[in-house]
């Protein structure tokens, strides 16, 4: 087959690559020029945007062998996946943007040109593997390492993007593909994993918002006694759950710490409680994609509410226009609207979807 | 035909069907094989050229022959030689130092005036003279064919000729080798006594360049383009002219340019500056013959392929061995990448960060939108370049070109393309 290799500069997608040429693929490594501006990140960036990565990419292609190319995307990255975790920030939602780059970006503008090229495949870094199933269908299962399966942000892949994908690393351990760097005489073996998000150079979120969106103070409000218990710099620098850094002075009567319940866009209001208002057991999801072909009626599944997050036994019902409604079978707290809901059979990926509501329906006993 | 041993050019010349048809020689062009003995015999030679000694005698008559040598070459004379270490130290040389000097001299003296489509060694450097020196730099605009708009030149003159304190025009643009009319900005420029800088880097070898005929006062050249080796070339310039020196040290060069004079460079240098421009005049024609066939052909295998630059081939028009096109609804980088893997190395003529492609600033100039700037390939060349390499081309370009369409179409990327 011929296959693109997207190589990021990292450890991951480098041994990838190797993987893919030593399986006797036809290889092709690219480097996705993703910032606007790399010049400007040139120093403390950890994601995939810097000239240093794309010398890493460069190098690593060298060992392995392959012709190396860097494609310019930064425009698409920008409309798709930068411009809209801006806009979702500025609707009081928390958006994964790896998995909207995956969506729009890796697998699809970078695919779709792959085989428009004649490529076969798509190979990447990701930890998710890839089998065939009964029906014919490609299926994507979680990975042998349960501490760096990818799945979930790979959960909005549909078939036809499945078809052209390649998940080298699937049976690995992260352990195993450093070793096995080292061992390529890769120079990224002992290179840090890149965290946080890729086009926030320094990981100060907040920071970034708010030179985007401005300063949008709000007040921060009692959920039981609708009391307001302070101000805000901005909407942005919260997501339900979280509990850490609210900066209340009041503390609660019991004493017991307080939770980000809910974010007003409009009007910036960020509602605080006890943790267990955080509890929900219903979930509304818009946008949904099945990895194969989409259920017609309710299945029962598990979801996974977050990146690094559990799964939750649940009843999925598929609605009109791509919406889902989520019941789980055992109330689960702190799901941020904006985050994937991503449905598994076993360690099969069925398709995801963007959480929208949550609720709860019943008190609880 | 050829000896065993001369492996260069036998390399480029073996027509086996595995060898890299190079159609980039305006990137770099294979040495001379007389370029490389005088190299490698002057590196097992010992001595400094400074040094006063027997052996640093010796090594600096090597400096000295070869400085002859191009002065016979460029019709310069040898004093007015400056040896660096390539264009882009040559034009950072002329700009500043040319700068720096003549506004010493009268502080009113703080415009540049240049063109759209220098390259960035020249406009990276008026951009720094710009932001960190106070020089108001004036980039003029060129003509379709990326010819210089003499008029728009004239009229920057006239406004305050006493505020020039240089004119910098390239000698033929490296993307689309359009040659310039460097004899008319020297007699806008001289008529007000301003001093013309000029960056021959792509013409030396191709077309004739003579340094007193063309009444310049400084010129850049570089040995890797004339069949020399890298990281070495040269500033012409008039020994009458002040250039405040970037390399301070040792006081080599006339004090312009310090640092240890790399010797085996110079000689190889010389040796390829000397070759190419004796060949120049059947090179020129045998080139130029190559590249009309390999434009004919391609717009047969891809009639809606656009020509960029001068139409007419003469010498005094465009440079021999340059073809640039555009293809409209393919990525010039997707052209690129698909020849490449079937061995045919072009380029997109394009200045590269991380490698990262980026419209070209030289098309846009010509009045080319952004999507046909990204839709361009640049062909150059050279003297190894034989029928069999035009022939390899074309036979790939017509697949190529559908191949990078649907690739083009698949990112929205076409003449269809929604605006914004």
């Amino acid at each position: 087959m011929r296959v693109l290799a997207a190589m990021s500069g990292g450890v991951d997608s480098a041994v990838a690559a190797a993987r893919a040429a030593e399986m006797g693929h036809d290889v092709t490594g690219i480097h996705l020029a993703l910032s606007r501006n790399p010049q400007s990140y040139r120093t403390g960036a950890r994601g995939c945007c810097t000239i240093e990565d794309s010398n890493d990419a460069r190098r690593a292609a060298d060992v392995i062998g392959i012709p190396f190319y860097v494609w310019d995307l930064s425009d698409r990255f920008h409309q798709d996946v930068v411009e809209e975790f801006v806009a979702e920030y500025s609707a009081g939602r928390t958006p994964n943007p790896c998995l909207r780059c995956n969506e729009k970006i890796k697998f699809a503008a970078v695919l779709d040109r792959a085989v428009a090229l004649g490529f076969d495949a798509v190979a990447t870094g990701h930890y998710a593997t890839l089998a065939t199933g009964a029906d014919g269908l490609v299926e994507l299962h979680r990975a042998a390492d349960p501490g760096k399966d990818q799945s979930y942000v790979l959960g909005v892949l549909t078939q036809e993007q499945l078809r052209h994908s390649m998940f080298p690393l699937g049976p690995t351990l992260k352990s195993e593909v450093r070793a096995e760097a080292a061992r390529r005489g890769l120079q990224v073996a002992r290179k840090p994993d890149s965290h946080d998000i890729c086009f926030i150079a320094d990981g100060d979120t907040s920071g970034w918002l708010r030179e985007r969106l401005g300063s949008g103070t709000g007040d921060i409000v009692d959920s039981a006694s609708g009391q307001v218990l302070g101000r805000h710099e901005g909407a942005f620098g919260f997501t339900v759950g979280q509990r850490k850094g609210l900066r209340i002075g009041t503390p609660t009567d019991d004493g017991r710490p307080r939770y980000v319940l809910d974010i007003e866009p409009v009007s910036g209001t960020v509602t605080v409680g006890p943790r267990e208002e955080l509890t929900v057991d219903r979930i509304e999801g818009v946008r949904a994609r099945w990895c194969g072909a989409a259920p017609t009626q309710p299945v029962r599944v598990t979801v996974q509410l977050r990146a690094h997050g559990g799964e939750h036994r649940a009843l999925v019902t598929p609605g009109d226009a791509g919406s889902l409604r989520v019941e789980l079978h055992d109330p689960a707290q702190g799901i941020a609207p904006g985050q994937a809901a991503v449905v598994y059979d076993g360690s099969r990926v069925v398709g995801s979807c963007t959480i929208a509501a949550a609720s709860r329906t019943a008190a609880p006993a | 035909m050829s000896t065993p041993g001369s492996t260069l050019v036998d390399a480029m010349n073996d027509t086996d069907q595995g060898r890299p048809v190079y159609l980039d020689h305006a990137a770099s062009t294979p040495m001379y094989p007389e370029a490389v003995a005088a190299m490698t015999a002057q590196l097992t030679h010992l001595g400094n050229p400074s040094s006063l000694h027997a052996p640093g005698r010796q090594a600096r008559r090597v400096v000295e022959e070869s400085r002859e040598a191009l002065a016979q070459a460029l019709s310069c004379r040898p004093g007015e030689v400056v040896f660096t270490s390539g264009g882009t130290e040559s034009d950072n040389l002329a700009l500043k130092g040319l700068f720096w000097a003549r506004r010493a001299e009268d502080p009113r003296r703080t415009r540049i005036l240049s063109t759209a489509i220098e390259h960035h060694a020249v406009l990276d450097s008026l951009h720094w003279l710009g932001e960190h020196e106070g020089a108001d730099v004036e980039l003029l605009p060129v003509d379709r064919l990326g010819r210089l708009d003499l008029d728009a030149l004239r009229r920057s003159v006239a406004r305050d000729p006493g505020t020039v304190g240089l004119v910098s025009v390239m000698w033929a643009n490296n993307e689309v080798g359009t040659v310039q009319p460097v004899g008319e900005v020297v007699r806008l420029a001289h008529a007000h006594g301003i001093p013309v800088h000029t960056d021959a880097v792509q013409a030396v070898g191709q077309v004739p360049v003579d340094f007193a005929a063309s009444g310049v006062d400084a010129l850049t050249v570089t040995a890797h383009k004339a069949g020399g080796p890298y990281g070495v070339g040269a500033l012409v310039v008039r020994r009458d002219l002040q250039v405040t020196p970037q390399l301070h040290g040792g006081g080599q060069e006339r004090d312009i340019r310090s640092g240890t004079i790399d010797t085996p460079a110079i000689a190889a240098f010389a040796t390829a500056v000397g070759l190419a421009v004796r060949n120049q005049p059947d090179h020129a024609v045998r080139v130029a013959a190559l590249r009309d066939d390999l434009v004919r052909r391609v717009r047969e295998q891809v009639p809606d392929a656009v020509v960029n630059g001068d139409p007419d081939s003469g010498l005094d028009h465009r440079l021999p061995g340059n073809a640039h096109l555009t293809f409209p609804g393919c990525e010039g980088d997707s052209l690129l990448m698909l020849l490449d893997a079937r061995g045919i190395a072009t380029s997109t003529g394009s200045a590269c960060s991380a490698g990262v492609p980026q419209a070209s600033h030289v098309l846009l100039a010509m009045g080319c939108n952004e999507e046909q700037a990204r839709s361009s390939l640049r062909l150059s060349l050279g003297h190894t370049s034989t029928a069999a390499d035009v022939d390899a081309l074309v036979a790939a370009i017509g697949p190529v070109v559908s191949r990078a369409r649907a690739a083009g179409a698949a990112a929205g990327f076409g003449v269809s393309k929604k605006a914004g």
